[in-house]
């Protein structure tokens, strides 16, 4: 039920999730962040399990960042990514985490780049990646549109096809959407798409 | 079993709310023994942290400690379902905590096996900024409205107010008595008949 997906445009990447925390029927919350900064040129989407998501993305962030205090330069996202799969694999056969992670970054020498990480390890360099349900209607719906160095305008209306498509044709849709940018001026948040606010604020 | 918002706390039978400290609540769901043992574990070390760092613990780290600790029991049978409900210098916090290692943050939860007849009456009920007694109303009926679905809840709904100065009990009703203050029996035809006969 948990959507993830993103692609890589001219200069930057984009990922999207859903904000849904659900456990078995229940909706707890429909604003939760899935999208964690990783350093301030990556961005990690993480979909699976609710202790392993959060546990393992911020272990892996906090192992980003000790590499950064004690080498005095940052990972590169081929190295983070190859990290975050190193770890996935090692635990794989005793104590797997259940996560999906797609990681979205940028490095001044090889641009923006996307890698699809999945709950076995398996690690790909990709130009547009999903998982989930929703990634039986993203993935065909970027296949068909998706093109070589975008304009960050053209990836979110490609974006936005996706969340429609996601919306209207999966039973248990999620309602809200959270989509991120990382580019050669970090990664921060690009917008929120919610069909169905709480009373309250937005993101808690 | 459920928490309301940002003040308050309902629904106990046997002690289901767990006074972590003087600022700081936790709620208690799923399996007792566990509940109450690793909340009994959760004061310890913010006391611990108030020791060593001559501060109170934030609602945030005190729920990141118990979901931590919870999670690296995973997989090992533990049955947690829990809300930590405090006040701390960044003001109200609420977070649920499960078994699973799940944490979230919100403005309102609900936990157990009444909790989504509880979600019910609680999200058309709730605005943000009510007052202290129309939440602590709410948070009532919540709760009554859970038990009388649900055959696994039941028994008392306490309803505790967290506020900047630490937790106070706001009352504590037997639901059985709640269902007769809610809906009242009126008095039945024939029993009026037979009083006017008698009046005659």
């Amino acid at each position: 039920m948990e959507c993830v997906f993103g692609l890589v445009g001219k200069g930057f990447a984009i990922v999207a999730a859903d904000t849904s925390a659900v456990h078995s029927i229940l909706l707890h919350k429909n604003n939760e962040d899935k999208i964690m900064l990783l350093d301030s040129h990556k961005l990690v989407a993480a979909s699976g399990e609710p202790g392993d998501r959060v546990q393992f993305t911020e272990y892996v962030q906090k192992n980003v960042s000790l590499y950064k205090f004690r080498n005095g330069i940052p990972l590169t996202t081929a190295a983070a990514a190859n990290f975050t799969r190193g770890e996935l694999a090692t635990a794989l056969r005793k104590n797997p985490y259940s996560v999906n992670i797609l990681m979205a970054g940028y490095d001044e020498e090889s641009g923006a780049s996307l890698y699809y990480i999945d709950y076995i390890a398996t690690l790909h360099k990709v130009d547009k990646g999903a998982f989930g349900y929703g990634s039986y209607f993203s993935l065909s719906t970027m296949d068909r549109h998706y093109r070589e160095d975008m304009s960050v305008e053209e990836a979110i209306e490609l974006v936005d096809k996706c969340i429609l498509e996601i919306r209207s044709r999966l039973v248990v849709a999620p309602p809200n959407f959270v989509i991120k940018i990382v580019d050669k001026d970090g990664a921060r948040d690009y917008a929120w798409r919610q069909s169905v606010q709480d009373v309250t604020t937005a993101a808690v | 079993m459920f928490l309301i918002g940002f003040l308050y706390l309902a629904s106990q039978s046997v002690k289901k709310i767990i006074e972590i400290n003087p600022y700081m609540l936790g709620t208690m769901a799923g399996g007792a023994a566990d509940c109450q043992f690793w909340h009994r574990n959760l004061g310890i070390k913010c006391r611990l942290h108030e020791l060593a760092n001559k501060r109170r613990i934030s609602v945030s780290g005190a729920s990141k400690l118990l979901a931590n600790m919870l999670y690296s029991y995973r997989g090992m049978g533990l049955s947690v379902g829990t809300m930590i409900a405090g006040w701390d210098e960044t003001g109200p916090g609420l977070y649920y905590v499960d078994n699973e290692g799940g944490r979230l943050k919100g403005d309102r939860f609900s936990v157990g096996s009444g909790s989504p007849y509880a979600y019910g009456v609680l999200d058309s009920g709730y605005k943000f900024d009510m007052s202290v007694e129309e939440a602590s109303e709410l948070a009532r009926r919540s709760i009554y409205h859970a038990t009388f679905r649900d055959g696994a809840s039941g028994g008392v709904a306490s309803v505790y107010h967290v506020g900047p100065n630490g937790w106070t009990k706001l009352s504590g009703d037997d639901v059985g008595e709640l269902h007769y203050h809610y809906y009242p029996v009126p008095p039945a035809i024939a029993e009026q008949v037979m009083e006017e006969a008698a009046a005659e």
